[in-house]
């Protein structure tokens, strides 16, 4: 009926989305700032940090080896099919290898970190938020970013290229069982194949992109932790936007650090 | 000893605090009284500059708290002690790292010395003996005298208490009113309680304050408040849902 006001009214949505969106932006970058202002200085809490890493890294090894094994097995199958049809099938491991630490390794444990750890980072944040425990923090002189960020953006840093290096090896391991028990290939030519094309290069550029990843799920998640408001429902929200968020920045950060680095 | 002095605060388009005025001597008793919503947390927060106000200004011991920096804030909150209005325990810690927090990040004590801090103020509070505990098994009551305790632990010269009695048993309430009277009688601090709880205003209160429409309207001694002639505050400290105070 009023195809003008539909339009102008889909325009007015679509302008406000942006504008919050780049608001927000503006707002994680004023908060990674801070943290790290507050990271350069010292003391650092030794505690927490490990606290953190244990969170992070340690807890989240279950679940990234089960990932990392099922993706290198079945990439190992999926590139048979494919490389059969031009008699390429010797290349097997070379794929794999190459997928695992260039894309796969770093990318999948990010987004499996994100909604696990970087998930449950938001949701204890966003509690203490709506408690006034962060509050509380600030009353008794302790800046909350330097004694709840601080820590976890380190340990985010340093356990998702740790994470990274287990998943490498299990993808490349799980390939290799596919390849020489399901598809009969000769291990010896098959580890041959995994690592004679691998470069120093494509592991290092792997760990540094699953550094940046660390940071984004970090930083993403306490920001949205710390500003939440509302309540358990806030807290929730929180929690999802944080993973949300997240996850599409590592996608998007993947891509152009692919672009750079490569 | 603590200037409020012409206080605006809004969220969004709510105009919660709008012109607040209140003078606080040193080792004095202020409760302020006022409705669900009324500004009250909002108030005690800027007290201790976790708010920033839009305009006016709060004087601590003589400083204005907008212009001081960030170390110097610092400074300035080691004088207080808080109890929030849920205790505000720190989930992740046991009950002698709450209230031995401060401590750790203030002093060079060890632990072992904290832990023996914490358990003297626990004592004062009624709890000895429960420091491994963690405060989700607390009940209410006790999480709140967690609370006190966490507060006094630095030896504060000024508590801010909000809605210390707030969700309690009316014999756990009257518990912390005393505790109350105590800290003000044997450590000579200089207190703010922020409560509708009637009751307890009129037993820790040397002075009580009323907040309504973002303003302080009255202030006076129990007895003042007590024979009042503003029918807002008689409406509020009867407790009667007929008067000029706008229900709804
Ligand atoms: N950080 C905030 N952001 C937005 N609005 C807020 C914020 N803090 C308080 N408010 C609003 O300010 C008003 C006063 O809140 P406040 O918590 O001070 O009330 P109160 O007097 O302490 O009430 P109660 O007795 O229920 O604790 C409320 O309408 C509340 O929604
Ligand atoms: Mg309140």
């Amino acid at each position: 009926m009023d195809d003008k006001g539909f339009f102008m009214r889909l325009l007015e949505g679509v302008g406000l989305a942006v504008a919050h969106f780049v608001e927000e932006m503006g707002r994680i970058m004023v908060f990674f700032t801070e943290t790290l202002l507050w990271l350069f200085r010292p003391p650092l809490n030794l505690r927490n940090i490990f606290k953190q890493m244990e969170e992070i890294g340690v807890n989240s090894v279950g679940v990234v080896i089960i990932m990392a094994s099922f993706t290198g097995m079945v990439l190992a199958l999926q590139s048979y099919t494919g490389f059969k049809r031009f008699n390429a099938e010797s290349l097997v491991g070379t794929v794999v290898a190459l997928s695992m630490t260039r894309e796969l390794g770093p990318v999948l444990t990010g987004l499996i970190v994100a909604g696990r750890a970087g998930a449950s980072m938001a949701a204890e944040l966003g509690t203490m938020r709506v408690t006034e425990q962060i509050d509380a923090l600030a009353t008794m002189a302790t800046n909350p970013i330097k004694y709840l960020t601080v820590p976890r953006v380190i340990a985010g840093f340093i356990m998702l290229p740790l994470l990274t290096i287990i998943s490498n090896m299990l993808g490349i391991f799980g390939g290799y069982l596919v390849g020489v028990k399901v598809l009969d290939a000769n291990p010896v030519v098959y580890m041959r194949r995994s690592f004679d094309y691998l470069e120093m290069n494509d592991v290092f550029s792997g760990l540094f992109k699953a550094s940046v990843f660390g940071l984004i799920i970090s930083v993403i998640s306490c920001y949205k932790g710390f500003y939440a408001a509302g309540g358990a429902e806030g807290v929730g929200k929180a929690t999802t936007g944080a993973v949300v968020i997240s996850m599409m920045l590592i996608l998007i950060s993947d891509y152009f650090l692919t672009a750079i680095l490569f | 000893m603590i200037q409020v002095i012409n206080l605006y605060k809004a969220f969004g388009r709510k105009q919660v605090l709008d012109g607040a005025n209140l003078k606080i001597k040193k080792g004095e008793s202020m409760v302020v009284i006022g409705g669900s919503g009324s500004g009250k947390s909002v108030l005690i927060k800027h007290i201790i500059g976790l708010l920033k106000p839009d305009k006016g200004t709060i004087v601590v011991d003589g400083k204005d708290m907008a212009k001081l920096k960030g170390g110097e804030v610092d400074n300035l909150r080691k004088k207080f002690g808080m109890l929030f209005q849920g205790a505000a325990l720190f989930d992740s810690l046991s009950v002698w790292e709450n209230v031995g927090f401060a401590l750790k990040q203030h002093t060079k004590l060890s632990d072992k010395e904290i832990r023996a801090a914490a358990g003297e103020k626990l004592k004062m509070v009624g709890l000895a003996g429960i420091e491994d505990m963690m405060p989700v098994d607390l009940s209410g009551g006790m999480r709140k005298r967690v609370g006190l305790a966490r507060a006094i632990a630095m030896d504060p010269e000024i508590l801010l208490y909000d809605e210390p009695t707030t969700g309690l048993d009316p014999i756990m309430a009257d518990v912390i009113n005393n505790l109350i009277i105590e800290m003000r009688e044997k450590l000579k601090v200089t207190s703010v309680a922020i409560t509708h709880d009637m009751v307890s205003a009129y037993k820790i209160a040397d002075r009580i304050a009323m907040l309504y429409e973002g303003k302080i309207i009255e202030v006076g001694t129990p007895g003042e408040i007590k024979s009042t002639k503003n029918p807002i505050v008689k409406q509020f400290i009867t407790g009667s849902a007929v008067g000029p105070i706008k229900v709804g």
